[in-house]
């Protein structure tokens, strides 16, 4: 085991595939400089792992401010031959290539009766809670969950981080990854070989029998350190993390809420139409028979984000409002808690 | 440098008969659509076949092309056999596509169509894309991608030349210009020549004042397709052509919108009896020899049509298979 950055995790499993594969390449916006931190060993160009240094210019592409072609290009590339990983950077620039997405790389194959497979990583960073303002702040995720044809991942942790990028970079089939950068420092082991994990399982972060939280991205840290909380409150906690929206372990999370009865889900993302409310619904027609309670949403605020730090804070599910959307769903439990207490 | 003039007769005859294929797979597909045959609407190539035809045929074998919604020429252009692509056009199973595509999204890559577009520009970067898997890979190969004048008003295509031009692709980019955008005359929506743009991109711009003449189309585009080859990067290949009918099969637009001297002008320059009269003038064929080429063709068409309507309709399942390369699990959406 070796302990990594949630960054460095991502670095690393670039670098392996890398090594592993000739016919994966890094293309986007000042990876030769390792502007991103994702494309070498440190800030400096000659430092040790450097990608351009042991893989060549031929496969780590700086590519112009052109979002449209470089997602197009990677998309033709993928269905002849290369395997490329696309560095777009925030989240918020893959809206400059939503048709090649939506049009190209999520209907090819299907359309064409399966003459294409198109094996394409399109990373991209989530920047959130960092007051980067409107433009640089977003969590598109549950947009590309709309559109059949894509997979997505979304990470919680180094060791998640590391082993699904290899599995989408394996994959025959496009995958949008979205990093959660109020996570890149966050540390974790690793372990020392190369592994995988495999895309539609999800995780257990920690076991539970009152109630579960999905957690998804950036929310699964506030989610333990909730259930945390309420372990002190006599409230036990089963947090799941998904991993992959698409596809997603509905099953994992059915299995939990059969065994709980009560389901918070807290996600980065608006509200409407978010990942939350997806899981919802799955629940809600999956496991009724089982729910003691109505299943709460803690999610981003349907809302802009704003600049100011005094502002932007109450916009993303904290802590605090996981606690609270706990305690609405146990408040029977609570109540008894409370008798004993007084 | 007319590459042209070293052509063996077989590879001049096979141009005609490729044009042929255009011209009478359209026009049956064009009957087709009135009948109801043929579900909703097919944009025909008629009148723009040697602007395609003289592409295509300056490609290579392996060599990668993607086009648009006027998109039944291409892959024909490229040697795709008619049979599948008429069965797709129907949706049936024996389509090339398996009845998924339809008109507008035919591909047949065993030729190197790697995709028509119902998106005007859509396919643009993709034909990027391809000739970046070859830089990569080191294998020789091109990749050429047809779009029309209004689609040369789209920003994407800027970017991919830009792309193209930096990396030094072997991509070539190709303007079917035919002098409209659906209903709208292209010069009263474009600021210059579309040509000229090649220079800003540091990409030679060639145009083909001339598109109905197939030889002159292959001389432009076997240039471009060589200089790509040799790794001096992507061309822009400008060919003035015209289609010959109404922008898609059974629309009706109320306004005269194509001038009827212009459009007597260009009709009265048919690229397939041009060629044919080339052909006979220069004593590479009889006209007996192109009578029974014609007749040949026209047989061709008879029996993609008959193929794709007797052909069935496809398995219901298939609507769920190739989402993904895994299998799909079809209890999971319902
Ligand atoms: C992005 C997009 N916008 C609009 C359309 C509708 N549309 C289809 S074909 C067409 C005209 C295209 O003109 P041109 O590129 O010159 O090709 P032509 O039809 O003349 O061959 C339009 C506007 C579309 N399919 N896609
Ligand atoms: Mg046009």
């Amino acid at each position: 085991m070796s302990i990594m950055t949630y960054i460095g995790a991502i670095g690393a499993a670039q670098q392996e595939a890398m090594s592993a594969d000739e016919r994966v390449i890094i293309i986007g916006e000042d990876v030769e400089a390792n502007v991103y931190g994702t494309t070498g060993g440190g800030k400096q160009r000659a430092e040790q792992g450097d990608f351009v240094q042991q893989f060549g210019q031929n496969r780590i592409r700086n590519t112009p401010i052109s979002e449209e072609a470089i997602v197009g290009t990677a998309i033709g590339a993928a269905m002849t031959g290369l395997r490329p990983i696309v560095d777009l950077s925030y989240s918020s620039f893959l809206y400059m290539a939503m048709d090649q997405f939506v049009n190209q790389a999520a209907k090819n194959r299907y359309m064409f009766g399966g003459q294409s497979s198109i094996p394409v990583v399109f990373r991209s960073a989530m920047f959130y809670g960092l007051n980067t303002g409107a433009h640089h702040s977003d969590r598109p995720y549950p947009m590309f969950m709309n559109v059949p044809g894509l997979k997505i991942m979304a990470p919680a942790s180094a060791a998640d981080a590391k082993g699904l990028l290899r599995s989408a970079i394996d994959s025959d089939d496009p995958v949008l990854t979205f990093e959660a950068v109020p996570l890149w420092g966050q540390k974790e082991e690793v372990p020392e070989e190369e592994y995988r994990i495999p895309f539609g399982v999800a995780r257990t972060r920690r076991e539970g029998a009152d109630v579960t939280v999905v957690g998804i991205s950036g929310s699964v840290p506030l989610a333990l350190q909730a259930a945390e909380d309420m372990a002190a409150r006599g409230v036990s906690c089963e947090v799941i993390d998904p991993r992959t929206l698409v596809p997603l372990d509905s099953d994992a999370i059915v299995r939990s809420v059969e065994k709980t009865g009560r389901l918070v889900i807290a996600e980065p993302a608006h509200r409407t139409c978010g990942a939350a409310a997806e899981i919802a619904a799955l629940v809600a027609d999956k496991a009724h028979h089982a729910l003691v309670a109505p299943i709460k949403r803690v999610c981003a605020l349907d809302m802009q984000v704003p600049f100011s730090p005094a502002l932007e804070a109450q916009i993303y599910p904290t802590r605090e409002r996981i606690v609270a959307a706990i305690e609405a769903v146990c408040a029977d439990q609570l109540m008894s808690e409370n008798r004993r207490v007084g | 440098m007319e590459l042209s003039r070293n052509l063996p007769r077989e590879t001049l005859l096979e141009m005609q008969r490729r044009m042929l294929r255009i011209r009478l797979f359209d026009e049956r597909a064009s009957k087709m659509v009135k009948r109801g045959y043929i579900p909703g609407t097919v944009h025909t190539s008629i009148g723009q076949e040697a602007q395609v035809v003289g592409a295509c045929m300056a490609l290579n074998a392996g060599d990668h092309m993607t086009g648009n919604h006027r998109s039944h020429g291409h892959p024909i252009g490229m040697g795709s056999p008619l049979g599948p692509l008429m069965a797709e056009l129907v949706g049936k199973a024996t389509g090339v596509c398996g009845g998924k595509g339809g008109s507008l999204h035919l591909a047949d890559y065993a030729v190197g169509s790697l995709g028509e577009s119902g998106i005007t520009g859509s396919s643009i970067p993709i034909a990027v894309g391809a000739g970046l898997s070859a830089q990569v890979l080191g294998e020789d190969r091109v990749a050429l991608t047809f779009f029309g004048d209004g689609t040369a008003n789209q920003g994407v295509l800027y970017e991919s030349m830009n792309l193209a031009s930096a990396y030094k692709l072997p991509a070539i980019f190709l303007c079917e210009n035919n002098f409209y955008a659906l209903s709208t005359p292209s010069h009263t929506v474009t600021g210059g020549r579309i040509v000229d743009r090649a220079a800003g991109f540091g990409m030679p711009g060639v145009r083909v004042e001339d598109g109905q003449d197939v030889l002159a189309v292959y001389d432009a585009v076997a240039e471009a397709a060589d200089r790509a080859r040799r790794g001096e990067g992507p061309s822009l290949v400008e060919v003035m052509t015209y289609r010959f009918r109404e922008h898609s099969e059974g629309l009706r637009i109320n306004v005269d919108y194509r001038d009827a001297e212009e459009k007597a002008f260009w009709t009265s320059r048919d690229p397939i009896i041009l060629f044919r009269e080339a052909l006979v003038a220069r004593d590479i064929a009889s006209t007996e020899e192109m009578d029974a080429l014609e007749a040949g063709i026209e047989e061709e068409v008879e029996a993609c049509a008959t193929f794709a309507l007797e052909s069935p309709d496809p398995d219901l399942s298939v609507a769920f298979e190739h989402l993904y390369t895994d299998p799909y699990e079809l209890e999971a959406v319902l």
